[in-house]
């Protein structure tokens, strides 16, 4: 499979390139190239699944199936797009004398480290290399979060790299015990911890393992998804990196942790007959969803009230992954994927609206509308779809999960909407005061880079209007696939 | 024979684990580390020469090379170059760390009880010290307020997690665990470069100086 081939390829290629002449002029260039060529890969990849069907390719060491297929091309994709956003970013950055060429470099590499190993994270069949990326997915970031050497930024790299870390351990004993209770059946060997192989098996896996495993693993890797109460790392790791890497910590890592919980969920769901892998992700994503909106009305800073709001949006998906059933499955899906591009359009705006004006703190955030209007309408356009406003596609999802809650644990129903109703006026009055208010803010040196945003918000407003057959297809699949 | 001396390096293993709780160098501390390296790699060579699984030589082999060797060298070099070698910590209350230690391993025999039944290997006695031991270099990690120590409790977790992995299953398939062992380093070196961003920001590598970063605090 080629596509597979180019896809892990193109990153691990650009890396070391960007390793050593990240520094240069046309390093941003390239950095943008590379994602391009590694999206494209991702469209021919994601054309062959919709023509062919889920794809097995090299003996079994890479799976493609519904489930992942769209969030490695959504991955792809924000990642190219971030690549773009962050070119005038990072060159304004540089101008202002917050950043060397050296930590340029180390930057460019990084990207495409932290691109590299979250594709592999997709698109591995092996569970335990899905742990040995992941980890090597945060270890990529560390130095990003930190990029810009104060000490606030070293604070949080740290935190973010004990927390991750120790949380991540927990996941590898998880792994553990699912590799013993696989080995039982499968034998000893790689093929024991071969999704397909342990999907095929999942009814005669021992259930009491299955069940301590899914523990370790859904506290392991919700460190990484930024579940409640694991979440200590991703306001501050969020706030004080540069904000491409805000960007794609919000839109792609969060995902990706997620991901790797509702892989394990369907092999535990298939062990137990029991709904008990559901009903700890019910837990761990209402408490997300209710503690993040409550800390959301206490931001001051711009990019960690976005960094709580992620946390609502992944505790809300978590939630709908673990209620269940083809539909709120599938609006788990969509969700992931609208947040995901909302989210990540966000953070381009908000990053040239700080830069502007040279500082994170909202109160000090005025009139965006007036010194780029373009901006201004960004940031309220982003802000209103992921607060959920219809049409688009945020509402969709959410509305879905909505009253599939009700309809099915009508308990969380109501928490569900304080929650949102809370994280909408918290939300909604910083942002207008942003947006619409007296400025005195200058004009940037590279102009920014706004086409992100818009392609951004533009499916996430087809997506509420209209989801391609193709897409919809891969959605009800998944939903099948992890019940 | 083999069961006993196997259950002879899981003693040594619990044996370091608490050595490590309550060491306040940082010097001895490194050295500590490696001599649970080594006791790894021991009994892995014991139980693949028991159990006729080769696959635990390399295993054993690559433990002594990236833990017994390499990282203790890395941590060596890194505490000379940030001349922190003679460096104790003085906040820790050992007695009470040693206790709560205690009450850890109850707790962990009772959590590999049901598992280790389940498991058929000869090493299942050790799980539950497997156990112990992740959750010893947790404590480790909490009770630490230095930087370098806290990272070799990480570190001495990861041993706990192989050994916890070689009790229960034999170890994990080799790729996976080359693939962790390759992320162990890969994370020495990015932490290695990170203590040095810390003290040129802080000063020290004292993580008192890091709690600005708090939700009430703004």
């Amino acid at each position: 499979m080629n596509e597979i081939a180019i896809a892990l390829g193109s990153p691990a290629a650009g890396a070391l390139l960007l390793a050593f002449y990240g520094d240069r002029a046309l390093a941003s260039r390239l950095n943008v190239l590379v994602s391009l060529v590694t999206l494209a890969a991702t469209a021919l990849l994601a054309a062959r699944v919709i023509r062919e069907g889920s794809v097995l390719a090299y003996n079994g060491a890479f799976y493609v199936d519904s489930f992942n297929v769209f969030l490695v091309a959504l991955t792809a994709l924000v990642a190219f797009t971030t690549s773009l956003f962050s070119r005038p970013y990072m060159l304004n950055e540089q101008e202002r004398g917050h950043l060397t060429a050296r930590r340029l470099r180390l930057y460019h590499c990084m990207y495409q480290v932290f691109v590299f190993t979250m594709l592999l994270v997709l698109l591995t069949n092996n569970l335990g290399i899905m742990w040995v990326a992941l980890e090597a997915a945060t270890l990529a970031t560390v130095l990003l979060v930190s990029l810009y050497r104060t000490p606030a930024s070293i604070e949080a790299a740290w935190k973010y790299f004990i927390l991750c870390s120790v949380g991540i351990a927990q996941a590898l004993f998880g792994t553990i015990l699912l590799y013993l209770a696989a080995e039982k059946i499968l034998g000893p060997g790689g093929n024991a911890l071969l999704w397909t192989h342990l999907n095929q098996v999942k009814g005669d896996l021992e259930p009491t393992v299955m069940s301590l495993a899914f523990v370790f693993l859904i506290v392991g890797y919700g460190t990484k998804a930024g579940l409640v109460p694991l979440h200590n790392w991703l306001p501050d790791a969020h706030a004080e990196g540069p904000t491409p890497i805000s960007a794609v910590l919000s839109g792609l890592l969060l995902n990706i942790g997620l991901y790797a919980i509702v892989r394990c969920k369907v092999l535990v769901d298939g062990a137990l007959g029991t709904p008990f892998a559901g009903e700890l992700m019910m837990g761990f994503g209402l408490l997300s969803v209710v503690v993040a909106a409550f800390f959301l009305s206490r931001q001051k800073d711009v990019k960690r009230m976005f960094a709580y709001s992620s946390i609502e949006h992944m505790g809300l998906t978590t939630f709908a992954f673990g209620m269940g059933g083809p539909v709120a499955t599938f609006a788990a899906l969509l969700h992931m994927t609208v947040h995901s591009l909302t989210k990540s359009a966000i953070f381009f705006t908000v990053g040239h609206a700080t830069q502007k004006t040279g500082t994170q703190m909202m109160d000090q955030i005025r009139g965006l509308i007036v010194t780029n209007p373009t901006i201004g309408w960004g940031l309220m356009l982003g802000t209103l779809a992921i607060l959920g406003m219809p049409p688009f596609g945020v509402f969709s999802s959410e509305f879905m999960i909505v009253t599939t809650a009700m309809r099915e644990q009508p308990w969380a129903a109501p928490i569900l909407l304080v929650s949102l109703a809370v994280a909408f006026a918290a939300m909604f009055t910083r942002v207008q005061a942003m947006v619409f208010g007296d400025t005195t803010a200058k004009r940037l040196p590279h102009a920014p880079a706004l086409l992100p945003v818009f392609v951004h918000l533009a499916i996430v407003l087809m997506l509420g209007l209209w989801i391609p057959p193709y897409l919809a297809d891969w959605y009800r699949h998944a939903a099948k696939l992890i019940g | 024979m083999s069961a006993q001396l196997i259950n002879l390096m899981a003693s040594l293993m619990l044996l370091i684990a608490f050595a490590m709780l309550a060491q306040r160098r940082i010097r001895s501390l490194i050295y500590l580390f490696a001599w649970q390296g080594a006791v790894l790699a021991v009994n892995s060579v014991i139980v693949a020469w028991y159990t006729g699984h080769g696959e635990l030589y390399l295993s054993a082999f690559f433990t002594v090379l990236l833990k017994v060797i390499a990282l203790p060298l890395v941590l060596h070099y890194l505490i000379r170059k940030l001349d922190i070698q003679w460096d104790v910590e003085t906040l820790i209350n050992i007695p009470t760390t040693m206790l709560a230690g205690i009450v850890l391993v109850v707790f962990a025999f009772n959590l590999a009880l049901p598992i280790s039944q389940l498991a058929g290997t000869i090493t299942r006695g050790t799980l539950g010290i497997a156990i112990a031991v992740v959750l010893l270099a947790f404590l480790m990690m909490i009770t630490r307020r230095k930087a370098v120590p806290q990272v070799i409790g990480f570190l001495a977790m990861e041993n706990g997690l192989f050994f916890a992995a070689t009790s229960a299953t034999y170890g994990m398939p080799m790729v996976v665990e080359l693939g962790i062992l390759l992320d162990v380093m890969v994370g020495i070196l990015i932490l290695g470069i990170f203590f040095f961003q810390v003290r040129e920001a802080f000063d020290s590598l004292d993580l008192k100086h890091m709690e600005k970063l708090k939700e009430s605090g703004e």
